[in-house]
């Protein structure tokens, strides 16, 4: 191959920037992630020069005709990092009902480990998820290939190397202190060069399409795409303290950059757990109820809403504070016409399943679709709901919020990547169907206990918090200390603990069933409904009375 | 401050405001009314089906 020279000489290059910046770096921080890059350049250098092909280890003999390596490779990094990252939720959990569980060790505690599980589970495993179905989807609805090839590659590993640099950066304490934005500036920046290339792949794709219309579900990942783009950039202009060093200040400061947190804050809600997602269901859930969409026009309405709307809702993660009271009535307001929307496209999905609500008896992969649907139209009701002022002056702050953000992370994300898997899994290996849907039936109920151990708890949990917070006594003074409101609350903490127990388990279901299903086994087992013959039952029904 | 925005008497800020309530407002809110009505133009409807349906077309190989 003529290229591998060239290709070798960037790795080269790559491995002795990093190999120099370890050494001229500021702090210890720094020099680690550089020898973090050192390392995956040097793995890129000897794959390169070997000419290994980390995708043919789990290559299927009929590979089909679309570029599906980076697919399958995608269903296994989700699988892993989802597992990684309901690990880490269940470990902070067990931190905060029992805070013996730090260990007394930095690395460990409840402030570091807390932004690792938010990354590993909303942009490890959310975003592989995202990255794989639309390749899987961008390719079968525009039949042609994924353009860039080279470059979709780069997207894959780019980004799981981003992944890590921002895990064990918070491990080590480096954090820009800003929710779901907690990466320091050269992160940023190595995941703007990512995430540039797959809107470029992305874009190429569609460009290619043999398809004249542009499905629904692509307008959706573009959206998140090119939004998540904008806000990743606008939320993290930041001046490096030192080209070598891991610390930066934010260029926006004081109320305005709380706001620009939020506006990303808010909307990395909105365009990656949200439109993304959507995505995923406009495709999958037609697909595995072999039904087209109930109403396409619909969907597009719900996508023009959805997109001028979400946008402006930001500003309710600041109710009563220094932010002027137009823009938080504005965020309010927002908040609350996008329940509109958000409902259209729940009752899009839901009904989609007309005229084949049977299968929800039969089909364990639909009825998981059909509760993430459910989960979505719930916490797109109780999130405009919340934002409303005077419910928010009880829920702000408290584990309410935490409820609510888990009912849609596990009910609605979680739920709708584990079946777009399940859809996934036997297609992309060739295998004739999953491993043991019995097993799926399992993950289902574990996932919907855990959900309902979770969000119940939290629920209990913030509105007790909220009201001992409020309550004065007769003499105008406070009557709880927050010490009080901790150890109320203790009971729930460990009932959170159980619901993710469980939550946790069910993926562990899953690992092995997509295990399973990747090595060609297949589980011996009763099939899920069988409708017994009975003679006696099994009659003509009696003609009418009167004709 | 480049000539544009020195154009209002006030401030940046003043201007940029009025914009969003008065013209900025009105196009943003044509231009989604426009969007939302474009798939109920004539023979949008068999567009919108063509569409819905052209998932299951030639799908034996999406594998």
């Amino acid at each position: 191959m003529d290229s591998v020279l060239p290709r070798t000489g960037l790795w080269l290059a790559a491995l002795f920037f990093a190999v120099i910046a370890t050494a001229l770096a500021a702090d210890i921080g720094f020099a680690v992630h550089m020898m973090i890059c050192a390392a995956a350049a040097l793995i890129g250098l000897v794959v390169t020069v070997r000419g290994w092909d980390p995708a043919a280890a789990i290559r299927p003999v009929d590979t089909g005709r679309y570029d599906d390596d980076l697919i399958r490779l995608g269903v296994i990094a989700t699988v892993f990092w989802g597992m990684a990252g309901f690990l880490a939720g269940l470990y902070i959990a067990l931190e905060m009902a029992f805070p013996q569980m730090n260990l007394g060790l930095q690395w460990i505690n409840f402030g570091r480990l807390r932004p690792l599980h938010t990354s590993a589970v909303i942009f490890a495993f959310g975003g592989n998820a995202l990255i794989a179905t639309s390749f899987y989807v961008v390719q079968r609805t525009c039949r042609t290939r994924l353009a860039l090839p080279g470059l979709a590659t780069f997207v894959f590993w780019g980004y799981q190397l981003f992944i890590v640099l921002a895990a064990t950066g918070y491990l080590m304490g480096i954090s820009q202190g800003k929710e779901y934005a907690e990466p320091e500036w050269y992160v940023d920046l190595w995941l703007t060069v990512v995430w540039v290339a797959y809107l470029a792949v992305f874009v190429g794709t569609l460009l290619k399409r043999s398809e004249p219309h542009i499905y629904v579900a692509n307008w959706f990942y573009l959206s998140f795409i090119l939004t998540v783009a904008m806000l990743h950039l606008v939320n993290n202009v930041n001046v490096p303290v030192s080209w070598f060093g891991s610390r930066s200040y934010p260029l926006f400061g004081g109320v305005q950059g709380a706001l620009v947190q939020w506006w990303y804050g808010h909307n990395a809600v909105g365009f990656f757990l949200t439109a993304g997602f959507l995505a995923m269901m406009y495709y999958f859930v037609p697909k595995q109820a072999e039904r087209p969409v109930y109403s396409y026009r619909l969907s597009i309405i719900h996508f023009w809403a959805l997109i001028f709307l979400y946008i402006w809702a930001g500003p309710h993660h600041l109710h009563y504070t220094a932010l002027p009271d137009w823009a938080q009535t504005l965020g309010m307001v927002f908040s609350v016409m996008l329940w509109m929307p958000s409902w259209g496209g729940m009752i899009n999905g839901l009904m989609t399943l007309n005229g084949a609500w049977d299968k929800i008896r039969t089909d364990p992969i639909l009825r998981m679709m059909v509760l993430a649907l459910a989960f979505y139209g719930m916490s797109t009701f109780e999130g405009p709901m919340m934002s409303i002022k005077s419910v928010n002056s009880l829920s702000h702050y408290t584990d309410w919020t935490i409820g609510h953000v888990h009912s849609g992370a596990l009910g609605w994300n979680g739920m709708i990547t584990f079946s777009c898997l399940y859809y996934l899994a036997p297609r992309l290996w060739g295998r004739e169907r999953l491993y043991s849907l019995r097993m799926v039936n399992w993950h289902f109920w574990l996932a919907t206990l855990g959900i309902v151990f979770y969000t119940a708890a939290m629920w209990v949990a913030g509105i007790t918090q909220g009201l001992m917070w409020r309550e004065y006594g007769p003499d105008g003074y406070l009557v709880n200390s927050f010490a009080d409101t901790v150890a109320a609350l203790h009971p729930m903490y460990v009932l959170r603990v159980f619901g993710g127990l469980l939550y946790l388990s069910g993926a562990a279901v899953m690992a092995t069933n997509i295990t399973r299903t990747i090595l060609g086994h297949y589980r011996d087992e009763q099939p899920l409904h069988s409708a017994a013959f009975d003679p006696a039952r099994d009659v003509p029904l009696a003609p009418p009375l009167a004709i | 401050m480049n000539a544009f925005l020195q154009l209002s008497t006030h401030s940046t800020y003043d201007l940029l405001r009025h914009l969003a309530d008065s013209y900025g407002l009105a196009i943003m809110a044509l231009v989604f009314v426009g969007l939302c009505l474009w798939p109920f133009r004539p023979g949008g409807r068999a567009a919108s089906r063509d569409a819905a349906l052209s998932i299951f077309e030639d799908d034996s190989n999406d594998a």
